[in-house]
């Protein structure tokens, strides 16, 4: 008894907001399935209905989404079962829809032109609302969606909401009003200018509906009760929805939005880039300044939250001696904590501080440090399995051995990996190594498989601390801060000294010509010849050879790198950034 | 920090002189530091004492287990390579030869308790059979030459281990040199060597079984898990030796965790080299069982779990890890909190030394016993005068005690008593209304009264319907549950038992007469349709009208009774016994806490719900919100969910900025100081960084200035 339905949908589809609504209903079951498209600008959130419910968008707005629906829509040829009434009633539906819409059609086109608005705006938008009720608590994200009872439209897309979702409306009511109120106000006053004019400039037809909308919301927020009366009205108009197909619909809700959300290869963002901004990167100093300055709030908080975990350092203790090892995990840097257990239980025991965020750290130069340091083993193993097993032998033969292992971020880039797991467990195996780490990453604890796990015997201890990870985050090439290079430039300058005279100056031409040619984005380097010829007017060096030995001690120390250009003539290039070299350059000349 | 720097991240502590250490003893550490306390101290000591003894309990019964299992293996190693050892030539052997014997270990998914398994089963032959034990593991050998490698060296390893030091020295020099060029020629000709020499010396008096043994003791190795082997290396490697065979005498032992087919899985082509013998252990399922039943439903340990702590233990092993190792942990965890955090505990040892410790209590200990709920229901229901005493006297009150310990080890001893019997009627029932495992019924009635749950009635009337011989050979089981238990507590109850079966036994030479005369009658009778519709009314009527029970069924009511009483008289809840703090453990979230924990929920929670960790009246906030002044990263949190894939950072930090510029109170319209501004910015770099480390986004090149989500979903 069902009937398929094919549309391929008319082009005046979309236009008064009256007759949307009307086809909206009817569409719902599409529509509850359908996700917003991730290229809907910057919030891709997950159901339509979020972002009108989350972001209290004008009803203009709400047009914008839903013709941008319908036009996806025409992309494609919707095919979908529903009851034979169903189709009757949409039949009808759709010829009153055509009659009534002739005339708005044009109407509907405009809107059609505000799809390409981008959504930055948005975004600010929504933090403004967040912003404006300071110290109150606002949701960021309304998760009861579908829930703009106040205005018109909304209380009718209510009806294909679930009864569940209705418990929430008076609440979400609540918030979404002042917001319009707000707006109304802030209009006035200094708006941020970018979102007053996209405000100003609304048609006609859509000015009229938020006046209404103001009016019904001034109503809302004078009486309560009544809003309570809507609720119920539109509850009982939900009765006519398949409460059945709805729960179907909402459990696969979110397993649909994820294919959706990753199946179109476009997501739609604003273009917005941080050179507008006029906000450089900043390099690790100056942020590490500039957060200096910034005392962290709930500091009394924060401190009972450490004197919390403080007292179980003594259990720690007890349990590592009984044969379990100890990982920490939860939210902020654990290593201040660990810093302090090492300090208080630890000062008279043989204990390695390992820190994983090391970008340079590997197993090898654990074991090594194992070996080295604290068994004063003088030679060298062919591999790290057989350090390993020569660790565990002589670790088996010496029972007064002991160790305290504690590693930082155990789950860091350069030690998540399966045989560094698999060494790292079976050296917190043996009894008398005792290891402590700390664990940062949310998947983590997909490293560890039966076997590793029942070696590392783990027990877990929740220690949120909410502490930064200034350390943790240092080492890491943040996208946002740049990397200075420093380090680069003294090293830089470390080797440029101990140069001869001669070698300096070929050093020099050639950070010149690559200095010289930094606009050009085709630069591939100086091409050997060319370099050679240069270095000899200059009376640098005076045969071939003695320059390639020169350049021999550039790329011993990483200074240079040699390419084959697609010709099969070696290019040379520096490969330190254009700051750091001119830099050095200035530096340099400064001295001279 | 001593323990930061740019160059290096290993950090190498010792004590600065070298104090022969003042050892310090680990009991230290069990009274939170504090000066170690006699209590405490004697305290850890039950709890270690304790631990060992169910430690080398659950050792045993795995030792048992294996038994049977390495029994069949020896066995099957006993069988294998006769004709080899007799240096047999006809020709049939030369074919045969050509098949190496296969040992197929089915061991099951729990991975982790393999490994025990193994060095059992390695240390057994090394012991009864054969020095050449060679257990290798996937994971070294990633080709058949560091295969042969590890194989040559364990081999000759173990033979030089056990003629060390005589002679062989120069040899050993000579092995290490070698050790880049292991061939399996090179592996038999060694093995000729050896095996010649010791035929004329005869040493080793260890191994002990058949003559033929020691001239000629078969090489053994170890596949642990044949799953995560490479099939190349199998089959080169199976293909080699099998080509050996009639020099080396090899037998293979795999360990597999799936199915046998996965043998003809890795190996589709050199399966045929192979003579395979299928040996099933036991299923990780009974372990526990027996587990359970040795170290939980038996008074000889007086710790005890909880309904709550048992199923998450139980949880854990059945829809984690299948282990009976990690139960096992489990429990030395439960045993572990059980002493440390409740000072009572002291009272948790034998029934003998409950006694002496009572009469040495402190007062202070007196008073937490006072304090015990169950103790204290127990008061309210004595007469007055009773109750003063027992608040105030504390002779009075250690008098009381030592009877109520004694009580309670008599109701343990009752309950399991009950209770194995209780299982042995139900675990057969259709569709297992009470459970089929034991640890179901005990969860059951260690949650409440077993009597008042919904399944019990049901379970009883099903009880009704058993037939004989099913009723039979339950009430044997129960039988044999009373003569296994020490407890002399319900020797009545032993005796009616015996009772019934003994009625049942004569019922039944009774019956069988009765049915042979029927049955004979009914043969004569000649019968047609008619008929037969007639009496088959008839016989309809007969049943429905006469309702008279047979002497069988009025037994098998007595018996089903018996039971119910049995059920309602000792099968109480613990929690109703007075002391039953002092040997139950009851912190079930402290073992999911620390044996299943969930990271990323507690993750989600910081970001989420701060006001969850920092108790500040300005954090907290209904649902799904955040109050803006919330920590940084909980801000860049909340705002990330709100987008799709990508993100896109200038408007995530401005929208970041807004947020934070409103929770300090500064008037969002007058432009803030450039200085503000770049210290909020600084703050969200730094947000995102972190959000970074925590995996949450990741840098991408699809957009300029965009980073990728990571997570899907509001979590």
């Amino acid at each position: 008894m069902s009937g398929v339905q094919s549309r391929v949908s008319p082009s005046p589809w979309v236009t008064s907001r009256a007759t949307l609504v009307a086809s909206w209903l009817r569409t719902r079951a599409v529509l509850r399935e359908w996700t917003l498209p991730p290229t809907l600008k910057f919030s891709g959130l997950g159901r339509f209905g979020e972002v009108l419910g989350a972001q209290c968008l004008a009803p203009r707005e709400t047009l914008i989404v839903m013709s941008h629906l319908k036009q996806q829509k025409v992309k494609m040829l919707e095919v979908q079962f529903v009851g034979d009434d169903d189709v009757l009633n949409h039949i009808l539906d759709k010829e009153e829809e055509y009659l009534k819409n002739g005339c708005v059609a044009s109407g509907g086109n405009k809107v059609y032109s505000f799809q390409t608005r981008k959504k930055p705006e948005k975004m600010a938008e929504l933090a403004y609302e967040i912003a404006k009720t300071s110290g109150k608590s606002v949701p960021l994200i309304c998760k009861n969606t579908e829930k703009m009872a106040s205005t018109p439209q909304s209380s009718k897309k209510q009806s294909t909401s679930e009864k569940d979702q209705l418990k929430s409306d008076e609440k979400n009511e609540f918030l979404s009003t002042p917001y319009r109120l707000r707006k109304r106000l802030t209009a006035v006053s200094t708006f941020p200018s970018d979102t007053e004019s996209e405000y100003s400039d609304s048609n006609s037809e859509d000015d009229k509906g938020i006046k209404q909308e103001e009016e019904k919301i001034s109503e809302v927020l004078m009486d309560q009760k009544r809003l309570t009366k809507h609720s119920s009205l539109s509850s009982s108009s939900c009765k006519k929805v398949s409460a059945k197909k709805m729960k179907k619909d909402t459990t696969t809700d979110l397993v649909e939005e994820y294919f959706e959300a990753h199946s179109s290869s476009k997501v739609l963002t604003s273009d917005r880039t941080l050179q507008k901004l006029k906000r450089t990167k900043l390099d690790q100093q100056t942020l590490h300044n500039l957060l200096s300055k910034f005392s962290p709030p709930f500091s009394a908080e924060l401190k009972q939250l450490n004197e919390q975990y403080e007292r179980l350092f003594h259990k720690w203790m007890l349990q590592l001696h009984l044969g379990f090892n100890i990982v920490l995990y939860g939210l902020g840097s654990k290593k201040e904590l660990l810093e302090k257990f090492r300090a208080s239980m630890l000062q008279d025991s043989v204990h390695v501080v390992i820190n994983g965020f090391f970008p340079g750290i590997t197993v090898k130069s654990i074991l090594n440090s194992i070996t080295e340091e604290i068994l004063e083993h003088m030679g060298t193993f062919r591999s790290v399995l057989d350090q390993l097993d020569w660790i565990i032998n002589r670790f088996k033969d010496d029972s007064s051995l002991e160790l305290f292992l504690l590693i930082h971020n155990l789950d860091s880039q350069m030690l998540r990996g399966d045989k560094s797991q698999q060494i790292l467990g079976q050296l917190s195996s043996l009894p008398k190594i005792y290891l402590i780490a700390s664990i940062d990453h949310i998947n983590a604890p997909l490293m560890w498989d039966h076997s590793k796990q029942s070696l590392y015997n783990w027990l877990w201890y929740e220690t949120t601390t909410y502490r930064p990870y200034t350390e943790e985050t240092s080492y890491e090439n943040s996208l946002l801060v740049q990397q200075c290079g420093t380090l680069a430039l003294s090293s830089l300058i470390h080797v440029f000294r101990s140069l001869t005279p001669n070698a300096r100056g070929i050093f020099r031409l050639l950070i010149k010509y690559q200095l010289e040619n930094e606009e050009n984005p085709s630069y591939i380097g100086l091409s050997f010849q060319d370099f050679y010829q240069q270095c000899r007017e200059a009376f640098l060096v005076n045969s071939d050879l003695t320059l390639r030995a020169q350049l021999t001690e550039f790329r011993d120390h990483k200074l240079l790198r040699t390419k084959k250009g697609t010709d099969g003539v070696e290019y040379l290039l520096i490969p330190i950034d254009t700051g750091t070299l001119s830099d050095f350059l200035e530096k340099e000349d400064k001295e001279a | 920090m001593a323990t930061s720097s740019v160059s290096k991240g290993c950090f190498v502590f010792k004590p600065d002189f070298k104090r022969k250490k003042i050892s310090f003893p680990i009991a230290d550490y069990f009274n939170e530091g504090e000066s170690l306390s006699e209590d405490s101290k004697l305290r850890f000591d039950t709890c270690q004492l304790l631990w060992q003894q169910m430690k080398s309990e659950a050792e045993e019964l795995q030792e048992e287990l294996n038994k049977n299992l390495f029994d069949k293996l020896i066995e099957f190693l006993e069988k294998s390579h006769l004709e080899f050892r007799k240096k047999s030539t006809n020709w049939n052997y030369q074919i045969k030869s050509r098949e190496i014997p296969t040992a197929a270990l089915v061991l099951g998914v729990n991975v982790t308790d393999h490994d025990l398994t193994f060095k059992g089963l390695t240390a057994m032959l090394r012991d009864t059979i054969t020095p050449y034990v060679v257990s290798l593991q996937a994971k070294e050998c990633p080709d058949v030459k560091h295969l042969l490698q590890k194989l040559a060296s364990q081999v000759m390893g173990c033979h030089i281990d056990m003629e060390s030091t005589e002679e062989e020295e120069e040899e050993c020099v000579q092995l290490s040199q070698k050790k880049m060029h292991y061939s399996m020629a090179f592996l038999s000709t060694w093995y000729r060597n050896v095996t010649q020499k010791k035929g004329s010396e005869s040493v080793n008096k260890k191994i002990t079984s058949s003559s033929q043994w020691k001239k000629s003791p078969p090489i053994v190795i170890i596949l642990k898990d044949i799953e995560s082997f490479s099939t190349k290396v199998l089959q080169d490697f199976i293909i080699i030796s099998s080509q050996y065979l009639h020099q080396l005498p090899i037998v293979l032992v795999l360990g597999i965790a799936t199915s046998p087919i996965i043998i003809h899985r890795l190996l589709p082509h050199a399966v045929s080299f192979l003579c395979i013998e299928l040996l099933q252990s036991l299923s990780c399922k009974e372990h526990l069982a027996k587990l359970l039943d040795k170290l939980l439903l038996t008074t000889r340990f007086p710790f005890k779990l909880n309904e709550k702590a048992l199923q998450v233990l139980i949880n854990i092993f059945l829809y984690h890890d299948f282990s009976v190792q990690n139960f096992i942990k489990g429990l030395q965890l439960a045993i572990l909190e059980h002493f440390y955090s409740q000072p009572l505990s002291i009272l948790c040892c034998d029934l003998p030394e409950v006694k002496r410790r009572i009469h040495s209590l402190s007062e202070d200990q007196c008073e937490s016993i006072r304090r015990l709920p169950s103790f204290m229901r127990y008061v309210e229901k004595q007469t007055p005068e009773k109750q003063v005493a027992s608040l105030t006297n504390e002779r009075f009150l250690k008098g009381r005690m030592e009877r109520k310990s004694l009580s309670l080890h008599i109701y343990h001893e009752n309950f399991f008593i009950v209770l194995k019997c209780l299982h042995a009627f139900t675990s057969s029932l259709p569709k297992y209304p009470l459970g089929r495992q034991i640890r179901e019924l005990y969860c059951a009635c260690l949650e409440k009264n077993i009597w008042e749950s919904q399944e019990y009635e049901p379970a009883l009337q099903l009880l009704r319907m058993l037939a004989k011989d099913e009723l039979m050979a339950i009430l044997h089981k129960c039988v044999e549950v009373f003569r296994s238990s020490p407890g002399k507590q319900l020797g009545s109850t032993a005796e009616k038992l015996k009772e019934f079966l003994a009625q049942f036994q004569s019922l039944e030479e009774s019956n069988e007469e009765e049915n042979g005369s029927g049955s004979q009658q009914k043969g004569l009778q000649k019968t047609d349709l008619y008929h037969l519709q007639k009496s088959l009314l008839e016989m309809k009527e007969l049943r429905s009208s006469n309702k008279k029970q047979t002497k069988f069924e009025v037994q098998r009511d007595k018996v089903v009774d018996m039971i119910d009483n049995l059920v309602r008289k000792y099968l109480f809840p613990p929690d109703t016994q007075t002391l039953y703090e002092v040997v139950y453990f009851t912190g079930a979230h402290t073992l999911r806490e620390h044996l299943n924990a969930a990271p990323r929920i507690a993750l989600h929670t910081a970001l989420n719900n701060p006001y969850h960790y920092l108790k500040n009246q300005a954090l907290k906030s209904e649902d799904d919100s955040i109050p803006n002044v919330a920590p940084d990263i909980c801000i860049a949190y909340k705002l990330h969910l709100e987008c799709s894939r990508l993100i896109n950072v200038v408007d995530w930090s401005e929208a970041f900025a807004t947020v934070v510029t409103a929770a300090e109170e500064t008037d969002p319209n007058s432009t803030a100081s450039e200085e503000i501004k770049e210290i909020i910015h600084a703050r969200f770099i730094r947000a995102v960084s972190e959000l970074e480390l925590l995996g949450f986004i990741k840098p991408t090149k699809q957009k300029t200035d965009h980073v990728a989500r990571l997570t899907w979903g509001g979590c």
